[in-house]
């Protein structure tokens, strides 16, 4: 048995849903190798090359997959595929992009966002924005998998040492072009990888009180996460929308202000360690997944606990 | 150009998904069924497109149970010119759905395919993308704007990092985010209209595809639920908590 990783990276740097993904991997068992592909990607394989538990990094570096565009990265996932039992790479917008595109390539039913490896060929993974979780079973010789990184710890980042070896891109499809990313301007941690996270919700009000919560955030060093309904008003922009459409994350600590908690909401937060819900409504849903509720005006009480922090 | 919409039967966003008696599925028994909101979200592009003089016949496709007519009609409703329903009472898997759209495509020859980016039952995320692998078009997910201009369109997708922007060849399959529209309503006119425009059906073992699943449900089962928390009365109690007893901060 021999499983690939595809590496997520942005501009030469190894995202974190990497390793998690390389968890994954070793828990299905046998090889794990990583392959790293894009334009200028060399520092990423090494990167790669460091995480524990990886036996050799593939290392495709051409300026056909710069922004690792779908038509160019499914081929290239093909035309060595041959080579593994498994195929696995992150669930985040990154692997759901190519990943189903390569399956049909090779005839495969893909298996989404898995949440835990029950055996080589049988995986778990959450329906119904989490409210049921199936264990399905994979007939296909090669099984494409994208991984639910909050299910799967990551991997150590170094101590590792894998070779490093190159592979050829596939031709380029000319099919689409990229033409670049408006990334919306943060100093603070990522939302996926943060251990705090505070959340705004509707009752926010306006992108003008969102400093309030940053000011929380910045005492604890936690991430900034939104609502859909506060996004959609605009108040933030749509990578800071946790739930079932948007980023799914388990931080050890979650704080939801002004958020009703639906379950398309909950779907994104629900696996959090623990979870503040701070709501003026106490009949809220929220409160029924919180560990710690506070039935208070947001206005008062976030002020209060920057103060009290 | 004729745009081909994708459309899905699922249960209701809004009610709560309960696993069966014999844990193998979702009781759908007596639920209510609604268009997967994503699918309305394709289904306005398409009328929009074609409100602009851009596209000249929107067609609608769903390959699932009879009931799906009652979805297809909803879509002819809000404006879709004709609807195509693959009847078969199984469940396909996005690999299978993708072999019956290209079949459809054959016949149909839209230049552009439209599809929700997942189905917020199985929250799969595969259909569109495995639909462009089988035709060798091109793909853009996620999309909350689309530009059609000429023989590309412009896509902004909505990433993790942010919002990226992509031009792809036509004839492209999109698949759509929640953001890229306001779905309308259908006005009760409109959904007499829709009583008398076109419903193709067709069987899906007619079409001679190889459509076994692949994967086996094996269980379907409830996520453990969470222990029920605690009301705190004031902010300095809930930091209190979080530093001495959850000792998260
Ligand atoms: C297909 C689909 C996918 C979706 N995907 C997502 C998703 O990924 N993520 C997501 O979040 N949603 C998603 N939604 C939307 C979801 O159903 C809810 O509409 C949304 O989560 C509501 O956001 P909210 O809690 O901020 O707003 P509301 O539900 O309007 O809640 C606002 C809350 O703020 C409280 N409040 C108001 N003022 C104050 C105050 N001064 N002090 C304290 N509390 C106050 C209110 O009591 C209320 O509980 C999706 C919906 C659909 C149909
Ligand atoms: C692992 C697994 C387990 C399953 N278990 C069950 C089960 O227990 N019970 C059960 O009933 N079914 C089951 N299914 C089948 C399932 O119901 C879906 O029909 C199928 O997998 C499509 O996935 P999706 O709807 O999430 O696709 P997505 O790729 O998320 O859908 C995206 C878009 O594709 C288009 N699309 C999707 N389906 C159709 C369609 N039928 N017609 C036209 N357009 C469509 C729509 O535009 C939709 O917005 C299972 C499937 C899988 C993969």
């Amino acid at each position: 048995m021999s499983v690939l990783v595809i590496a997520e990276h942005e501009n030469g740097t190894l995202v974190g849903s990497t390793l998690n993904t390389i968890s994954a991997a070793l828990a299905i068992g046998g090889d794990v190798d990583v392959l790293v592909a894009g334009n200028d990607c060399q520092s990423a394989a090494q990167a790669a090359a460091q995480a524990v538990g990886v036996s050799r990094v593939r290392v495709a570096d051409d300026s056909t997959l710069a922004g690792q565009l779908a038509e160019n990265m499914a081929d290239l996932v093909v035309s060595i595929a041959s080579d593994y039992s498994h195929i696995l790479a992150p669930a985040t917008t990154f692997g759901k992009n190519f990943m189903p595109r390569a399956s049909a390539l090779l005839d495969v039913s893909q298996i989404s966002d898995i949440s835990a490896v029950i055996s080589a060929d049988t995986f778990e993974r959450p329906i119904y924005a989490g409210n049921a979780l199936a264990k399905v079973q994979s007939a296909d010789n090669i099984k494409l998998i994208t991984v639910r990184i909050t299910k799967f710890d990551a991997a150590p980042a170094a101590g590792g040492s894998a070779t490093i070896e190159p592979v050829t891109a596939a031709a380029d499809t000319d099919k689409s072009r990229y033409l670049g990313l408006a990334a919306s301007e943060s100093e603070r941690v990522e939302l996926t990888s943060a251990a705090v996270v505070v959340s705004g919700g509707r009752g926010m009000q306006s992108g003008d009180n969102f400093p309030m919560l940053e000011r929380v955030a910045d005492k604890l060093g936690a991430a900034v996460g939104a609502s859909r309904a506060a996004v959609d008003a605009g108040f933030v922009p749509n990578d800071y929308q946790v739930g079932q459409t948007g980023k799914v994350i388990a931080p050890d600590l979650y704080i939801a202000v002004g958020i009703s908690g639906a379950i398309q909401h909950l779907a994104g937060m629900k696996d959090s360690k623990v979870i503040v819900a701070i709501n003026k409504d106490s009949e809220a849903p929220i409160f029924q997944v919180a560990d710690y509720g506070l039935v208070a005006d947001l206005f008062d009480a976030v002020p209060e606990l920057e103060s009290e922090l | 150009m004729k745009v081909l919409v994708g459309i899905k039967r699922v249960l209701d966003p809004q009610v709560k998904a309960r696993v069966n008696g014999d844990r193998t599925g979702i009781d759908l028994t007596n639920a209510k069924m609604t268009m997967n909101p994503f699918c309305e979200n394709a289904v306005e592009e398409a009328i929009r497109l074609k409100e602009a003089g851009t596209a000249e016949e929107v067609v609608v496709l769903s390959i699932g149970p009879a009931k799906a007519e009652e979805t297809l009609r909803n879509a002819l409703a809000l404006g879709a010119d004709r609807a195509i329903l693959v009847h078969t009472e199984d469940t396909l898997e996005p690999l299978a759905l993708a072999k019956v759209f290209k079949a459809i495509v054959a016949d149909e020859q839209p230049q552009l395919i439209l599809v929700g980016k997942q189905a917020i039952d199985d929250d799969c995320n595969q259909t569109g993308q495995m639909v462009s692998a089988l035709l060798d078009w091109p793909q853009a997910t996620f999309a909350s704007k689309l530009e059609i201009n000429g023989d590309t369109a412009k896509v902004t997708r909505e990433v993790d990092g942010g919002l990226e922007s992509i031009d792809v060849n036509m004839p492209a399959v999109v698949t759509v985010d929640l953001r890229l529209n306001e779905p309308r309503y259908a006005s009760l006119p409109n959904v007499m209209k829709a009583k008398r425009k076109p419903l193709e059906k067709k069987e899906l073992a007619d079409l001679g595809l190889d459509t076994a699943n692949r994967l086996t449900t094996l269980e379907v089962s409830e996520p453990p639920a969470r222990d029920a928390g605690i009301v705190v009365e004031t902010v300095a109690e809930l930091v209190g908590k979080l530093k001495n007893e959850a000792k998260v901060i």
